[in-house]
């Protein structure tokens, strides 16, 4: 435990990726004007999911954090991910 | 401290030492053996409570038609029996009564990892249980919708069910607490010597279990925050008629429920392979192969929940995906099964009560999964969905298999904890009679489902009426072995022979302290080990 050190992040960075999420929502909204079919779904959660990210990775510290908390972090979002793909087998073939 | 007192008080173990006077050294105490124990003597109020509801049900079902309660109480009793049985007996009953015992003291060490968020999980299983038994008398009335909680019946109904999912909520918060801290516990605290393949297996099968506790749990917490929503704000999540989807519900139940049922049997699994070795004075055969079938069994049983949803109206081809992967978990089930019966080949065995009931749990366990292959299979469980033979099944699985797990442990552990010894005899006659009873009401009702009789009703068809009366003689023959179970082993612990530090002539660490264990487990010095936890020559047991 005495390892531990606190990552004293700039506020200039904090500010950055806070006009980056703005930006982003910004996105959303535009392209939410425009249909793109079967994409419509995919293109806001691809822009949902780069938000996240930055949220996770700057506010949420996991940049700075040991191989071990991004493992488990990527395990859980697995685990997420094929509960909610086997719904799609019965979503999908209803 | 006095010298007399220092003895009279190490005598007692742990009972002696308490932080605070009578109750409240237990309420506030945070000794893993004392909240194990305020969890043991809750899960086993309320697993008396729960059989007590299961007789009257039975009684119900003695005649067709009316016979002692009207359908809505027939409809709120089941519903109370399978809350009660599920939630507040057997999931927290062997990891959360037991493992606290048991499982600090298997692999050396002194508590849990956080032992204030110990009992702050038993004091959220409490207020779950005390709302769950407010839900009953306010409101609209006890919940009728059985432990399933489905919509649309449950999103309409005029019955508390609210509360009741408040209370599910609080106690699944309870559930994930206990598994954080047990999986902490188990990488951090082990002490010098105890490699990952030295734990023993009742303490490898919690390590599984705690990680379904953590990682499935919240899902049950979202399905019932979403059902109150539904309830309380009409979002139409499950409502077709604004866009919702009412077998989302079963999917988002049963991805909890699903493997909760292996939260609910991993450890009564392995409550079985710590008795086992035991009892045959032999090493457990094929270690490494029940260590990996515990971790095949948590993780495979998290993707077969649609299995309980062939007849719902979900696709073909997820019925065809989750009917496969079901039998996939027969696999690390069966690997058990000969594992332990590996073990016992050629061994000194020892038929002491721990065993007998062990045994039970193998032949119990075996019909129950096998019977459920024939409910995995998709072909036949469309005629025998929601039939008594799946009311048959379950009760094979989880009484037969988690219940007589949590007698045997009690059997094999409580001697340890209290530090008295149960007459042995009566232990045995009580285990006959409890086998008897069991067959006979379990059997009887898969064969009256085999026949077609659906579950949840309170009438039947007279054709019905000559397996429907066995049944409810077999739950009075059960009911006698149970009390006559209970009854030995309370007597045993308050006026029992002492016993010595390891009646049995276990080689894991639990025997090598005194009976009852001391407050900080062991003495001065952390204990060092040097051999695996069936290794009975190198223990000096054989």
């Amino acid at each position: 435990m005495s390892e531990e050190h606190a990552h004293i992040v700039p506020y200039k960075t904090f500010a950055i990726v806070w006009i980056g999420l703005l930006i982003l929502t910004g996105i959303t909204i535009t392209v939410a004007q425009y249909d793109f079919g079967a994409w419509n779904v995919w293109v806001a959660l691809g822009i949902a999911v780069i938000k996240s990210g930055l949220v996770v990775a700057v506010f949420m510290h996991m940049k700075y954090e040991s191989r071990l908390f991004k493992l488990s972090l990527f395990a859980a979002l697995l685990i997420l991910a094929v509960f909610i793909g086997l719904n799609f087998f019965d979503v999908l073939y209803r | 401290m006095s010298e007399v007192t220092a003895t009279a008080s190490n005598d007692r173990g742990f009972f002696g030492e308490g932080n605070y006077p009578g109750i409240f050294g237990w309420i506030f105490s945070t000794d893993h053996k004392r909240i194990g124990l305020l969890y043991f003597w809750s899960v086993t109020i309320f697993f008396c409570v729960g059989v007590l509801l299961g007789l009257l049900l039975r009684l119900e079902l003695f005649a067709p038609g009316e016979t002692i309660m009207s359908a809505q109480s027939y409809n709120a009793t089941f519903t109370l029996h399978g809350v009660i049985m599920i939630f507040l007996f057997i999931i927290p009953g062997i990891p959360a009564a037991f493992g606290n015992m048991i499982m600090p003291i298997q692999i050396g060490a002194r508590d849990v990892s956080f032992p204030k968020l110990n009992l702050f999980s038993w004091y959220l299983y409490i207020t779950g249980a005390v709302l769950a038994v407010t839900s009953l008398f306010t409101g609209g009335g006890p919940p009728d919708t059985g432990w399933t909680f489905y919509v649309p019946f449950s999103a309409q109904t005029s019955t508390n069910v609210s509360l009741a999912a408040i209370a599910v909520f609080i106690l699944g918060f309870s559930s994930i607490l206990t598994g954080l801290n047990f999986v902490t516990t188990i990488h951090r605290l082990r002490t010098k010597g105890m490699t990952w393949m030295r734990i023993p297996l009742f303490t490898w099968s919690l390590y599984a279990t705690a990680w379904i506790q953590i990682l499935a749990t919240p899902v049950i917490g979202i399905t019932v925050a979403l059902l109150f929503a539904e309830r309380v704000l009409g979002t139409g999540l499950f409502d077709p008629s604004q866009g919702g989807d009412p077998i989302m519900f079963q999917h988002l139940f049963w991805i909890y429920s699903h493997p909760a049922v292996y939260i609910m049997v991993l450890p009564g699994m392995g409550v079985i392979s710590d008795i086992i070795p035991v009892f045959s004075r032999k090493p457990a055969f094929g270690y490494k192969a029940i260590v990996v079938s515990s971790i095949a069994i948590a993780f495979a049983g998290s993707l077969v929940w649609a299995h309980h949803m062939y007849t719902s109206g979900m696709s073909d081809m997820a019925v065809m995906i989750f009917s496969f992967l079901t039998f996939i978990v027969a696999i690390p089930s069966a690997i058990k099964v000969f594992n332990w019966l590996a073990t016992m080949y050629q061994g000194s065995i020892l038929l002491d009560p721990p065993l007998l009931y062990a045994l039970s749990f193998i032949l119990l366990f075996t019909i129950g999964g096998l019977t459920g292959l024939v409910l995995g299979a998709a072909a036949a469980d469309v005629h025998v969905h929601d039939t008594y033979f799946v009311v048959g099944h379950f009760h094979f699985v989880m009484f037969g298999g988690t219940g007589m797990a949590f007698f045997a442990a009690m059997h094999y552990w409580l001697p340890k904890i209290y530090g008295r010894m149960y007459d042995k005899t009566v232990a045995t006659v009580a285990w006959g009679v409890i086998m008897i009873g069991f067959l006979i009401l379990y059997i009887s009702m898969k064969v009256v489902g085999m026949q077609g009789m659906p579950r949840r009703y309170y009438d039947y068809v007279p054709e019905f009426t000559g397996l429907n009366q066995l049944a409810t003689v077999g739950s009075w023959i059960l009911a006698v072995g149970l009390i006559l179970m209970f009854v030995n082993i309370f007597r045993g612990i308050f006026k029992g022979d002492p016993v010595e530090a390891n009646p049995w002539g276990g080689a894991c660490l639990e025997w090598q302290i005194p009976s009852p264990p001391p407050t900080e487990n062991f003495g001065e010095e952390d204990p060092v080990v040097t051999h695996g936890p069936y290794d009975f020559k190198k223990a000096g047991i054989l």
